[in-house]
């Protein structure tokens, strides 16, 4: 699974933080999305997926090619 | 209850998608049907009043999800079909190319329609925004008018002026309340808005009604006050609420009170779903029913009602949440904010001494000795660090 994150779409929500607080973070100055890891182990794909799904602002791309 | 072999969703925006994309997530490997009124692929609505309308997006970026994602899902999509009635006891919609569409379970994700104000209809320069299209004639307009008044001082009346600032001349922002989006962030907030719109050119007649808008041959000229004074316009945005898209639903049986009503499980009636901003559900953290015309909530509780159609059986109990981005101030409002809780800033300054300090801050409303809101000004981390304040108060 590789992770690609969009700052100009993101809007600060955190929801991908709550979702998966391993892979994400947020800026202190600004909420803006910080990847944490871009190629997660397996035991973070179902968070994952869920935060790329719950993001309010489809700031979050998977790619999940095997 | 056992899961249902197929289901039904009726209405493709953000709720609807949400809701099928829940489902396959969480595993359902039934049929699911997703229905949508307007002809587009779906789209994300925030962006219109903001990144759309300003131009800084194509409307093909406001896309929720890219072609590929929408065919991975393998869900039969029928777009530009709007359902016209619905058969509850036999969960049989109907559509507008008289089709009959039924499932096991059904999920009602119409979302509400724009309030229009009376007597402005197909008044030339006159403005209701909630489809693309509204949002791309709204831009062409402006671009070529001079003076803009918003009738409405909500969320979305607010983001349209201060996006307008950008595309024309004059922009006033005409409304009841005191400051703009005092009931969304209560009123020491939307002072701290009201400054921002001030500082940055918008023209606010904040406490005022609007008695009708003025009409120069078969085109908008103007907005009457209440006071007798006219503001004079070459193009009217009218913001003043929205109603639940529930006229369909007629005679269906299902009970509908300003949206659909639901128990707290968002269960309409046996084998009916309601999600996203028609739905009104019983919220057992906050002992009434609620119903939120909000973005997050339409994902969140489209992930609730995808698990109770798979037999969770969960009371849906979100913490209540939005977010909106206005000139450079970055909103973020955690749980209701009310009119008469006390409000403490708990985090930055929203008068910082000097000029050149960024206005930043949290502030923490309380109601009866409970956290009833946290809102963030461009601090949004740090909001949703106190979010759980907000949470623990629900239970």
């Amino acid at each position: 699974m590789k992770i690609t994150v969009y700052e100009d779409k993101c809007c600060g929500a955190g929801s991908c933080v709550m979702a998966a607080p391993d892979v994400f973070d947020q800026r202190d100055e600004d909420g803006i999305v910080v990847l944490l890891e871009a190629s997660p182990g397996e035991d973070q794909f179902e968070a994952v997926r869920e935060a790329a799904s719950i993001c309010p602002a489809l700031a979050i791309e998977l790619s999940e090619a095997t | 209850m056992s899961a249902p072999a197929s289901v039904l969703v009726v209405g493709a925006s953000a709720a609807g998608l949400a809701t099928a994309e829940a489902l396959r997530r969480k595993g359902f490997k039934g049929r699911v049907q997703l229905l949508g009124a307007e002809p587009h692929l779906p789209y994300d609505r925030p962006p219109l009043s903001k990144q759309v309308l300003s131009g800084d997006w194509d409307p093909e970026r406001a896309r929720l999800r890219p072609e590929a994602m929408l065919s991975d899902l393998d869900i039969e999509l029928a777009l530009g079909e709007a359902a016209v009635g619905l058969d509850a006891e036999h969960r049989i919609i109907k559509t507008d190319r008289e089709r009959e569409l039924g499932a096991d379970a059904i999920v009602i994700a119409t979302g509400i329609r724009p309030r229009a104000f009376p007597g402005s209809t197909g008044l030339e320069g006159v403005h209701l925004l909630r489809t693309m299209e509204d949002a791309l004639r709204l831009r062409t307009e402006l671009l070529a008018s001079r003076r803009l008044v918003v009738v409405g001082d909500g969320v979305l009346g607010a983001e349209i002026a201060a996006t307008a600032t950008g595309l024309c001349g004059e922009v006033t922002l005409v409304g009841p309340q005191a400051a703009p989006m005092e009931l969304q962030l209560g009123s020491d907030v939307a002072t701290s808005l009201a400054e921002l719109h001030t500082e940055r050119g918008v023209d606010l007649r904040p406490g005022v009604g609007v008695d009708g808008l003025v009409e120069t041959n078969g085109r908008v000229s103007g907005v009457r006050l209440a006071t007798g004074e006219i503001l004079p316009a070459d193009a009217v945005v009218v913001s003043i609420g929205s109603v639940p898209v529930t006229e369909w639903l007629a005679g269906s049986g299902l009970r509908i009170e300003n949206g659909v009503v639901c128990d707290s499980q968002c269960l309409a009636a046996e084998g009916i779903w309601a999600v996203g901003d028609v739905a009104r559900w019983h919220h057992v953290g906050l002992g009434r029913s609620l119903r939120l015309e909000n973005r997050t909530n339409a994902t969140e509780q489209a992930g609730a009602v995808a698990a109770n159609i798979l037999g969770e059986a969960r009371p849906y109990t979100p913490v209540p949440y939005f977010w909106t981005d206005q000139f450079d101030a970055k909103i973020q409002v955690y749980g209701l904010p009310s009119s008469n809780g006390e409000a403490e800033v708990v985090e930055g300054d929203p008068h910082p001494a000097h000029i050149r300090e960024p206005r930043r801050f949290v502030l923490r409303y309380r109601e009866d000795g409970r956290v009833s809101a946290i809102v963030g000004w461009n601090m949004p981390k740090q909001a949703r660090l106190r979010r759980a304040e907000v949470a623990d108060a629900l239970v």
